[in-house]
């Protein structure tokens, strides 16, 4: 067995729980760790003072708990480039961007990943509850043990070749485990709370927050038959299946986004949970990214998710060309939307994903989803 | 590994006999120097030798000496405490867009309070020009402020030409002596100079102590209120034990001047030699020529500045670059912003190596080859 001290591993630290737990567990199993905090986001908060800060304070004291070096790494040019401007094209395109799975395929396992390797790491570690596992000499990407907190969702543009120099230390662990190991170790992080939401964007209040970047174009929400509604604030601040903040009254079930008219600003609503309009049985989706694209067959049964946290739904899948996929589901599915990550699993083996880009009913595509 | 410091413009370790003195002063003497009874009178005593031992050091009277808690504070001090005194008479200053953040936030400062401000140009030797100060000064100049020597390229700035022509205008002239103070000889009445900067920590004597001179008749606002210390123009009781450190530093590099101004020209000439005989492709920030022997600024060609920190620490070699962000990461360096431009390759590839009393030919031969062996694997094609 190689000395472990002798093996170098990059922990990505957010100063979250996550992170630092995942840094003391290689520690304690003897590798040479070494916590690096990235900053990806320029932003001060309304007393002047970089967001970032109060973060990377908390990476320093963990650190020191822990006995490590930590460092940290600007990467605010290549989040813009290859994060923002991807979320903003996509908002303008009426769609619902994912920008962590972006993240994790541009920068954590991209210009991370070559910071980490440039300092001489072995591997790179984070907080992500995900597993990676060697079967039949080839490295899988897992689902994380706690079904509650897998994030694979995320990790499915990640490769074969990426996960060979990658380690997710908390795979194997639930989330409460996590928080009692950080307590236990009286970690300066155990007790910090979780970040919800996008990580530029934090506790602010997001349709602020794409109004600095995005003029906003109020319009009116309709039927699919034409019925006016009311006014919708621009269409990037809603997304498919959303009941929340359409302010539409009157009598009978909620009313909820069926899909957008981009071209003449329309925003679609039906009522009800279950309305018809939101269901779909197929979906067209690009830029396919199979962990090991060796071997993948042209059509095939498998399970897949259309949003983080769903469960699982049967699929096939059926490969074409210029790297897209058609996905008939087993069961209708209500409110697929463009713009989000549909991931395909063999069990518990992440297969890989695509973007979602069209969705259709009974061979038609539904155009006024996007 | 052995953790090697070439970080001595960032701060120094102490002398022991720094330490020594401070220890014994810490044990023996306690009194408030303002106090009117025998405990305060040692203590008075003592601030008071230390104080000349101060002036003497740069031609100036003791009277001129105003302690601070540091470089920061003195040069805000002179800045804003100027500015503010002199308002009547102008409200124009100039400075340079190279100064240490503690000289230029604070401008940046004054500029926000309603002064105007000229921020000189740097040139790509690392000096500002004495002409550029001559242009820009007009009747409403009350304060010219340029550093004595840039802290991250070490070059020595003009500052004698700067004092001379300044001789025939009221503008009163600073200059933040941070890293000259100790290894270059500075006469204020000679140089012309009205205000000047100095810290302790970086001389191998305690941090949280400095001086601001302030040459007599200057009009001056204090900042801080509450007692008489300091002739009024800075109130808080002093800090003996650290005054009494700081004393023995500036004895010890006054002393030591000349063997430490060769000894650590040496290092960097050792250093440069190693990475030469390596192969290392480098070019030097800044005119050679006009750089004090402790500071170096050097340009790796295909690196960047943090990927090259982090290596260089793993590797035990302390090392530095621009500043650092709050949130930790490097921000592209000011100085060499000015020098060559936003848009330079040059601002991302360069590190500051300073030299000083942690080290020894050994370690510097040591810590250059260790900086050699970095550098060829990240510029390794392929």
């Amino acid at each position: 067995m190689t000395d472990k001290k002798n093996i170098r591993v990059v922990v990505g630290m957010s100063g979250g729980v996550d992170s630092s737990v995942a840094a003391l567990l290689l520690k304690e199993q003897g590798y040479d760790v070494v916590g690096i905090f990235m900053k990806n986001w320029d932003d001060t908060d309304e007393f002047g003072v970089c967001t970032a800060t109060e973060d990377f304070n908390d990476v320093i004291r963990v650190c020191n708990q822990l006995d490590i070096p930590y460092y940290s790494v600007n990467f605010e040019k290549e989040y813009w480039d290859k994060v923002f401007t991807y979320f903003l094209d996509e908002y303008k395109a009426g769609r619902t961007p994912n920008p962590d799975v972006m993240c994790n395929k541009e920068i954590k396992f991209k210009a991370f990943l070559d910071h980490a390797l440039s300092l001489g790491a072995d591997y790179l570690a984070t907080g992500h509850y995900a597993r990676v596992k060697e079967i039949d000499g080839r490295i899988h990407l897992l689902r994380g043990a706690d079904d509650n907190k897998d994030q694979t969702y995320f990790l499915n543009q990640l490769s074969e070749d990426v996960l060979k120099k990658v380690m997710f230390p908390l795979g194997d662990l639930p989330k409460s485990k996590v928080r009692e190991i950080a307590k236990e170790a009286g970690l300066a992080t155990a007790t910090k709370k979780d970040s919800t939401g996008i990580c530029f964007i934090g506790e602010r209040n997001f349709k602020e927050f794409l109004s600095e970047y995005l003029p906003a174009q109020p319009g009116e929400m309709q039927t699919l038959q034409g019925e006016v509604k009311g006014k919708h604030d621009g269409l990037m601040y809603y997304t498919i299946g959303q009941r929340q903040g359409l302010g539409i009254g009157g009598p009978g079930e909620p009313w909820f986004v069926v899909g957008k008219n981009l071209k003449e600003n329309i925003l679609y609503v039906e009522q009800g949970y279950d309305n018809e309009k939101l269901y779909s049985d197929g979906l067209i989706a690009t830029d396919v990214n199979w962990i090991q694209p060796d071997g993948v067959e042209t059509s095939f049964s498998c399970t897949a998710k259309f949003r983080y946290r769903q469960k699982d739904s049967e699929v096939r899948v059926t490969l074409l060309d210029g790297n897209k996929v058609r996905v008939d589901f087993e069961e209708p599915q209500r409110a697929i939307t463009p713009g989000q990550a549909v991931v395909f699993y063999d069990g518990d083996i992440c297969l890989g994903g695509a973007t979602i880009d069209k969705v259709y009913k009974d061979e038609k595509t539904l155009t006024y989803v996007g | 590994m052995e953790a090697i410091y070439l970080d001595h413009a960032a701060t120094t370790p102490m002398h022991p006999d720094v330490i020594d003195v401070m220890h014994q002063v810490a044990k023996e003497v306690f009194g408030n120097p303002s106090s009117v009874h025998s405990f305060g009178r040692k203590a008075r005593r003592l601030l008071d030798e230390a104080r000349e031992t101060l002036a003497q050091s740069i031609g100036a009277d003791e009277k001129e000496i105003i302690f601070t808690s540091g470089g920061t504070e003195a040069d805000n001090l002179a800045l804003i405490g100027t500015a503010l005194a002199n308002r009547n008479r102008g409200n124009h200053i100039i400075t340079t867009q190279q100064e240490h953040h503690a000289a230029l936030h604070t401008a940046e400062y004054l500029e926000s309070a309603g002064f105007s401000v000229t921020y000189l140009p740097v040139y790509e030797d690392g000096k500002i020009k004495a002409e550029d100060v001559k242009e820009a000064l007009t009747d409403e100049t009350i304060l010219v402020s340029v550093m004595y020597v840039n802290n991250e390229t070490g070059i020595i700035q003009p500052v004698e030409e700067i004092g001379a022509l300044l001789k025939n205008h009221s503008a009163y002239f600073h200059t933040d002596a941070v890293q000259a103070y100790g290894l270059l000889d500075i006469d204020v009445k000679q140089l012309g100079i009205d205000l000047l900067s100095v810290s302790a920590h970086k001389i191998n004597g305690p941090k949280g102590i400095g001086f601001l001179y302030a040459r007599e008749g200057i009009a001056l606002q204090q900042l801080q209120f509450g007692g008489e210390q300091e002739r009024k123009r800075r109130a808080g009781t002093e800090n003996v034990v650290s005054a009494v450190g700081f004393q023995k530093a500036v004895q010890l590099a006054i002393k030591e001047r000349e063997h430490r101004n060769a000894l650590y020209q040496s290092y960097k000439q050792i250093f440069l030699e190693v990475l030469k005989e390596q192969g290392i492709e480098f070019a030097i920030n800044g005119d050679i020529e006009s750089q004090i022997a402790t500071i170096i600024n050097i340009r790796f060609p295909g690196t960047n500045v943090e990927q090259l920190l982090t290596n260089l620490d793993l590797d035990g070699i302390a090392a530095s670059s621009g500043s650092a962000c709050t949130a930790g990461s490097v921000e592209p360096s000011h100085v060499l912003v000015a020098m060559y431009g936003k848009n330079s390759p040059c601002i991302t590839d360069s590190i500051r190596f300073s030299f000083g009393s942690f080290n020894t030919e050994e370690n510097v031969r040591e810590a250059a080859k260790r900086v050699a062996k970095i550098i060829q694997r990240l510029t390794k094609k392929g």
